[in-house]
């Protein structure tokens, strides 16, 4: 099943995937105080994609639904529970500690807040420089002309070599972060939210640098968002989460023209539209999202659904192939 | 303000100030601190050139005021040569002070040195390691905060021998929880945030991350601690003196010139005024620079 999503999302079988997620799952053990057992939470339950150079699979959900945790399980920042990742050949839950830093270099990430990411007490010089001082083998000299010449790529003028970070706006911070993303060449790059701390009137600039590199650099890119309007700009594939699961996942195309999970038809209607009669058909959800600590029974979304029914809260939706794009619902047929 | 220079073409913005300007600037903006600033740096070059600037060497005795005492020179039957008097042995109360002032700055910086630097170690590992190791490191800190400071002091110097570098290590061994716990605290605020994270995606290493990424960005109430401390290590330093565990005779430690004049505080109050002054004007000069400090590297202060 899941070998069968990943193939509906790569298409084009001659380019094989820089990065491969079959059944990625990630849980945390939460301590209850001393003498209770500890529960666990799936921050992810279960995902299957891939990630082709190139493209750009962006990632859909409500907070909490598992968007961030799938972020650091590709970076590598944790290891996943169960599951297969592989990047570039390389399987990373079994990878020893050689293997992850020779793959590390490989995907790189641009965070969500700009304010955050870079570390106050380093110029920009030497936050650019960082990465190449622990990965290559360059000279001190070599290391600034690489950094310098990134951050001609991003946009930066030469004189903020020297400069703090505090000393920038968010746009031109988000540049200098995504130049540190890409100074190691990477194949992957995980944008979390990265437009969505920016003032409206920056985020276009932001995302059209991120396209213009990824032509560039063929870069595969990995983007995290909840900000539909984003996405339908910079996706190819589409990944949409429900507490930890994905509930649709598919051509951008395909799931926007025609959402088939009730979930993915609410955040689409949710979402801003300037067209009258688009706005129309508004469908809402009720109720919140419940704790990934304890999920309801059946379809993690059955409380909250309008179509659901008897079967939703007894057996849980497998992903499975609908018109052109995976979802996991009993009712699909019926959705429209 | 009156010099401003025109940025050229290029350059249309103002060059914005550097972090370590800004603070200076806002330091200079804080009255006190200048004044204990200013005390500091009196302090540093009286210590540095005692040998020009005391008018004779701490050690030298003077016969006539062993037989007659000789008070400060605004007061009857002074000698004018003994500017603040002499003591009960005939030496210069100027020139021990002068001298005294190495010893003060010498205790405050070496103390301040050992439990900085044990301080941020055990801070770091705990914060970075968490579990057994943080809970072996935090619970020997609060053991060690558990006893007063003075009175541990006395136990170590007890067990090494008095003198002036055991005083010193006792002493900074009852400040390092001090340190260790503020950076601990500091490495777990800093810890989760994302430039950390940006540096481990970027193959960083526990060193690197810990020495590299994360230290210098809990540096600031580790310096406010030290500055505020070393005021504090004087103090210790000097109370061993004055029990007699600290530097001994001769030596013209504040503290042990205190305890050596204590009983002739009615025939001679000068002697036991001055060093008590000394230590006074001294700790109250680091206090002031510290609370500026702290002021000016805490953006939550900043008006």
């Amino acid at each position: 099943m899941s070998a069968l999503a990943a193939a509906t999302l790569a298409p084009d079988a001659a380019t094989s995937p820089v990065l491969e997620a079959r059944d990625l799952q990630r849980h945390y053990r939460i301590g209850r105080g001393l003498f209770k057992q500890a529960d666990i939470l799936k921050a992810v339950a279960g995902a299957s994609f891939s990630l082709t150079a190139g493209r750009t699979l962006a990632v859909v959900g409500e907070s909490g639904c598992g968007k961030s945790t799938l972020a650091r399980m590709v970076t590598m920042i944790e290891r996943p529970t169960a599951g297969h990742l592989m990047i570039d050949g390389t399987d990373v839950v079994s990878a020893d500690k050689q293997q992850l830093h020779t793959l590390r270099p490989k995907v790189q990430m641009v965070f969500q807040d700009p304010y955050g990411s870079l570390n106050p007490r380093k110029q920009v010089g030497q936050i650019l420089s960082e990465p190449l001082e622990i990965n290559t083998e360059k000279s001190r000299k070599e290391r600034m002309e690489t950094a310098r010449a990134m951050m001609a790529r991003v946009g930066l003028r030469p004189e903020f070599y020297t400069r703090y970070p505090h000393m920038f706006s968010g746009g031109q911070r988000q540049r200098i972060a995504i130049a540190r993303a890409l100074i190691l060449n990477p194949k992957i790059v995980v944008a979390d939210e990265p437009v969505s701390a920016l003032d409206v009137s920056i985020r276009a600039q932001v995302l059209n640098l991120l396209a213009d590199l990824q032509a560039e650099f063929n870069l595969a890119y990995l983007f995290i968002s909840h900000d539909l309007s984003v996405v339908r700009h910079i996706a190819d594939e589409l990944m949409v989460m429900y507490l930890g699961r994905p509930v649709e996942q598919g051509p951008k195309e395909v799931i926007f023209a025609e959402p088939r999970h009730p979930y993915t038809q609410a955040l689409l209607a949710a979402t801003p539209s300037v067209d009258p009669k688009a706005r129309s058909k508004r469908l809402t959800i009720k109720g919140e999202l419940p704790s990934p600590i304890n999920p309801p029974p059946g379809c993690a979304f059955h409380r909250r659904c309008p179509f659901a029914t008897q079967v939703c809260s007894v057996e849980r939706p497998a992903l499975r192939p609908f018109s052109g794009r995976m979802v996991a619902c009993h009712h699909a047929e019926k959705t429209i | 303000m009156t010099d401003i220079t025109i940025p050229s073409a290029a350059e249309p913005v103002s060059r914005p100030i550097s972090p370590s300007r800004e603070v200076w600037l806002s330091l200079k903006a804080n009255k006190g601190a200048m004044a204990g600033l200013t005390v500091i740096v009196l302090l540093i070059l009286a210590a540095v050139f005692a040998d020009l600037v005391a008018p004779f060497s701490y050690s030298a005795v003077f016969k006539e005021c062993v037989t007659k005492a000789c008070p400060p020179i605004w007061q009857e039957g002074s000698d004018s040569r003994f500017i603040l008097g002499a003591d009960s042995v005939g030496r210069d109360l100027l020139s021990r002070l002068i001298y005294g002032a190495r010893y003060s700055l010498f205790i405050g910086t070496i103390v301040v040195t050992i439990s900085l630097a044990a301080g941020i170690l055990f801070g770091l590992l705990s914060g970075f390691f968490r579990g057994v190791v943080d809970i072996l490191v935090m619970r020997a800190m609060d053991i060690i905060l558990s006893v007063p400071s003075l009175l541990l002091a006395l136990a170590i110097v007890a067990i090494l021998g008095s003198g002036l570098l055991n005083a010193m290590i006792a002493v900074a061994i009852t400040y390092i929880p001090h340190y260790a716990r503020l950076a601990r605290a500091a490495v777990l605020t800093e810890l989760p945030k994302d430039y950390v994270t940006a540096s481990r995606v970027a193959g960083a290493g526990t060193l690197r991350l810990m020495l590299s990424t994360v230290l210098p960005n809990c540096l600031a109430p580790l310096i406010v601690q030290a500055t505020l401390s070393f005021s504090t290590a004087i103090l210790d330093a000097a109370a061993l003196g004055f029990l007699g565990y600290g530097a001994q005779a001769p030596t013209p430690e504040w503290g042990t010139m205190l305890a050596d004049a204590r009983t002739l505080i009615r025939s001679m109050p000068w002697v036991v005024t001055f060093p008590g002054l000394a230590i006074l004007i001294t700790v109250l000069a680091f206090n002031l620079l510290g609370d500026g400090l702290r002021d000016a590297l805490d953006p939550k202060l900043k008006r």
